[in-house]
């Protein structure tokens, strides 16, 4: 087998050194009772071609080819080349978690440039090693908040991400901490700061919102940030387009910052992996979950990192540690930590003026087929629409004759707007495609 | 021949020092629809201005700054990386191009179920041979990584126990588990008690009987566990637990023993989480991503996040009804790319190789025990499975411990093993070579440890002041700790 470096000879020779007679000895203190008398029932071993082939096969059996207007928390953004290239030397795919910081600069050294920026993206003091996305990083905020405030209860927005929102649920619900709901405006789609105002009160940890929402729309987080202080709550901060951070005001109000940087690193993959992000202001540093690198010198003075404060952490702390999180996104992180590098200051901003252009025409197309869009906020690059005359799925199915994948069907999470799509538009969408789109508003299309 | 060798490299600044502004690394393509003004569009008070101290620099500085700095990690490809209980073994390339391809990696998690056939085919090819692996009766592919695995394994027994009336309060623990079990248990709300291994390094049958009580809601196990050895009584302790009703979680991390000569499934185990990104060999990537797909018995299979792929006559779908799910863990469907890779590996081994990968992978281990046990000493007698365990016993009484024995290996080319761990074993040295390693890899692996050991007693300050042969030598960790400094800031 290719990936045994091992001649029957050595292995014979092995074997012999250890003792053993045959290979079966090496597994005598397993009882032979809980020994398998099976095989497994797995097909003999491929070769290279045929396990290509084999996923080949499966991406046939998949969308190739279309263009897409989904984004709801998985966005299609164009990755320079670069990205891999680093990305897939072995020194950093083959390595393990820093821990022997010696030999470990390379990944230490890219990780403290990834906090770096994703604290200076998001107006945050300092940023962590990475979450696993930004669902799990958004229920780790919010018990770094019960943790920082001593208080339970939580108010969630209803615009955040539902699939966000529902890992949320899995994990509190557990610990028995209480989640309350806050409601959107209808008319503006964002946070009704007046059901924000009532539910506000002495015992909330944290206030959790998500900015540009699940419906593409930017929230007044100065306004909320006011509210939530005032009670001694603090505010949480989720994104899951980091691509809008290039042109919006960073959530500086936020007490932590809790987003998914997919955009910037990986492609949408199914759902994973992508790589989630923590940030905070320096006083809640302690009780932050996950890695944290930090400089220091080494023993001739010169500039060097490692990991630390680790005292938070599973490894040490056991029971009592911030968080359990061990793995995390540490690939991922490098991807984004490229593209941002590669990207710079103007190219995020170019970048995020771009998709504001994109998302805007595409809207407008829509709305001269005859849609409507419900919701009068700002948005970013993606909006909630509402076809006339026309199911949301019908038009969709439409779409898809002519090799293009409409927006997400929003009954599927808001039953009130099961008549509506929530479409994005990236800069990888073309003129021509977003035209195409639009014509399924109107029915003209093969019809 | 030995590897010690100095060699040079630069100095490299970071990206935010060599920034200059108007230095680009990207293009864009013309917009094709016309520019908006984006203080017009959002409201002036919803812009950024600049992004402070983002950096500025070109396509070919970032090339080489990413390259220099990859120089100064070890890594699988270079080497040996022996670390216990992490299963360090090569990641076939073929993975990182499969996963790659247009269509898989493009895919988006909301296209229509019609348009994602193949996606869904991977997930539930992965999760029936995980399933014959593990000889469990259902899989989730969800969780993000092993610790994600132990949370959503520790809440489908709350769950389970919750629907019989009582979710208890108590979770055993083995002294000698890794730090995420308790840290796990704590956050699924579980009061963690734990529980004496015996001179054997195995769980004493007598402290788990005297623990049991009717609020112990689960017993962790690591098997084999963190000393590298076989639990033998384990049947045994699933029986003291399902005879209070209690259930066996089992932490897969060290799988890469058992794969193919042993399912836990067969040992009593109710609910178990497994490494991909250890014993499927996908990358580990400086810390991630990984995936810890979680095997349950049948009586738990009701209570797996949401959603479940089923076969259909009309292909496969999405079920979202299952009204005793604990919800989700993760948005969409887990990390996909990673699934992708070890599936992958499980088809380029077939059901046989992934057998006889096992066989080398213990081979390797009692290799290296056999050539280590006559300078270092072994605290335990009992038959290593895919690692082996020594601790520092013999060296500190030269006043050298397990952690300078590791910096020092650093100076004869190879990563360290696990220093210190588990901590049922005083100054551990934790040894898992993994399959993928050569018979000369190890024999000079052996040759450098033993070099060690005889330093020790000749020089021993030459130990203690290692590495030295590393462009980076100690660092003050103290320091970092004490003044952190996370991010870079202008001066």
């Amino acid at each position: 087998m290719r990936y045994l470096p091992k001649s029957p000879t050595e292995r014979a020779a092995m074997l012999a050194a250890v003792g053993l007679e045959s290979a079966e000895d090496l597994f005598a203190s397993i009882p032979a009772g809980l020994r398998s008398r099976e095989p497994l029932a797995i097909p003999p071993g491929q070769s290279e071609f045929e396990i290509s082939e084999y996923f080949q096969a499966r991406a046939r059996e998949s969308a190739r080819g279309y263009a897409c207007f989904l984004g709801a928390g998985a966005y299609g953004h164009y990755r320079p080349v670069v990205i891999d290239s680093i990305a897939t030397r072995g020194e950093f795919l083959t390595a393990y978690t820093p821990y022997q910081a010696e030999i470990s600069q390379g990944v230490l050294t890219t990780i403290f440039e990834f906090q770096t920026m994703v604290a200076q993206l998001t107006g945050m003091d300092v940023a962590n090693a990475s979450m696993y996305d930004g669902s799990t990083a958004v229920p780790e905020a919010g018990m770094m908040a019960v943790r920082i405030t001593r208080r339970e209860r939580l108010l969630v927005a209803r615009a955040l991400h539902p699939e966000y929102r529902q890992v949320l649920d899995t994990y509190y619900r557990r610990q028995d901490l209480p989640v309350e709901t806050l409601a959107y405006d209808p008319d503006s789609g964002r946070l009704d700061l007046q059901d924000l105002e009532a539910r506000l009160s002495g015992d909330i940890a944290a206030v959790v919102i998500q900015s540009p929402n699940f419906f593409g729309i930017v929230e007044r987080v100065q306004e909320v940030a006011e509210l939530a202080h005032r009670h001694g709550a603090l505010l949480v901060v989720a994104f899951s387009e980091a691509a809008s951070l290039g042109v919006l005001a960073p959530p500086r109000e936020a007490d932590i910052v809790a987003g998914e940087l997919q955009s910037f690193a990986h492609p949408p993959s199914f759902g994973g992996p992508y790589v989630g992000i923590l940030a905070t202001k320096k006083r809640y540093v302690r009780q932050m979950p996950g890695r944290l690198v930090g400089q220091s010198v080494d023993s001739r003075g010169r500039r060097a990192y490692c990991l630390t404060l680790a005292t938070r952490e599973q490894h040490i702390r056991r029971a009592r540690a911030t968080s359990n999180i061990c793995t995390n996104q540490a690939l991922v992180a490098l991807m984004a930590t490229v593209y941002m590098a590669l990207m710079g200051k103007r190219g995020l901003r170019e970048l995020a003026e771009q998709n504001l252009a994109k998302a805007r025409f595409l809207a407008g197309a829509i709305r001269a087929a005859g849609a409507s869009l419900p919701f009068s906020g700002p948005f970013f690059n993606e909006f909630v629409v509402r076809p006339a005359g026309r199911a949301p799925g019908a038009v969709n199915d439409l779409a898809l004759r002519s090799k293009i994948i409409g927006g997400l069907e929003l009954g599927r999470f808001f039953p009130e707007l099961g008549d509506a799509l929530l479409v994005c538009a990236t800069e990888t969408a073309t003129r021509k495609s977003m035209e195409d789109y639009a014509r399924c508003f109107r029915g003209a299309v093969n019809e | 021949m030995s590897r010690v060798r100095q060699h040079q490299t630069q100095d490299e600044a970071l990206l935010f020092e060599q920034s200059s502004p108007g230095k680009i690394g990207y293009q864009l393509p013309p917009l094709d629809v016309p520019p908006v003004d984006a203080e017009k569009a959002l409201g002036p008070e919803l812009v950024r201005d600049d992004i402070d101290g983002f950096p500025e620099v070109s396509e070919v500085e970032v090339i080489r700054h990413f390259t220099r700095l990859s120089s100064w990690n070890y890594a699988i490809d270079l080497g040996l990386y022996p670390l216990g209980s992490c299963t360090m073994k090569y990641n076939p390339r073929l993975n990182e191009a499969v996963a790659r391809i247009d269509g898989i990696a493009g895919a988006h998690p909301y296209q229509p179920e019609a348009l994602a056939q193949g996606l869904l085919r991977i997930n539930r090819t992965l999760e029936t041979y995980l399933a014959d692996i593990t000889g469990m009766d259902a899989v989730t592919l969800q969780p993000a990584a092993g610790a994600h695995g132990e949370l959503t394994g520790l809440l489908l027994i709350r769950a389970y126990l919750e629907a019989q009336g009582d979710a208890r309060q108590v979770v055993l623990i083995p002294d000698s588990a890794h730090g995420t079990n308790p840290a796990t248990a704590a956050i699924a709300g579980y009061q963690v008690v734990e529980i004496k291994s015996n001179d054997r390094g195995m769980i004493d049958l007598p402290a788990l009987r005297a623990a049991m009580h009717g609020g112990v809601a689960a017993l962790m196990v690591t098997n084999p566990n963190t000393v590298g050895i076989f639990e033998q009584d384990i049947a045994t302790v699933a029986a003291v637990l399902h005879e209070r009703g209690a259930q066996l979680y089992m932490d897969g991390a060290n799988m890469n023993a058992l794969v193919g000569v042993a399912r836990p499934g067969d040992f009593g185990v109710d609910v178990m989480h497994l490494n991909l990104h250890k014993t499927f060999s996908t990358p580990h990537g400086g810390g991630g991503p990984g995936a810890g797909p979680v095997a349950v018995r049948s009586h738990l299979e009701p209570f797996l996040p949401l959603p479940r792929v089923q076969e259909t006559g009309g292909g496969l779908r999405f079920d979202w009804h299952r009204p005793l799910s604990i919800g989700r863990v993760r948005a969409f469907y887990g990390n996909f790319g990673v699934l992708v890779r070890a599936l992958a590996y499980i088809l380029a081994h077939g059901g046989d190789g992934l057998r006889n990968a096992t066989v080398d992978a213990v081979l390797n281990a009692n290799y290296v025990r056999r050539g280590l046990e006559s300078h270092y000493h072994l605290p335990y007698g009992a038959p290593s499975m895919h690692e082996c365990i020594f601790s520092d016993a013999r060296q500190a009484r030269h006043g050298v411990r397990t952690g300078e024995i590791a910096k020092r290996l650093i100076d004869y080319g190879f990563h360290p093993y696990t220093v210190s761990f588990p901590l049922i074993v005083r100054g551990a040295l934790m040894i898992e070579p993994t399959e993928t390693e050569s018979k000369r890899e190890l024999d000079e692996f052996i040759a450098a440890m033993q070099a060690i050991a005889g330093e020790v007693e000749s020089d021993r300050d030459l130990v203690r002041r290692a590495p030295a042969t590393t462009r980076t030598s100690r660092v003050d960790e103290t320091r970092a700790a004490r003044r952190p400094v996370l991010i870079w800031q202008s001066e």
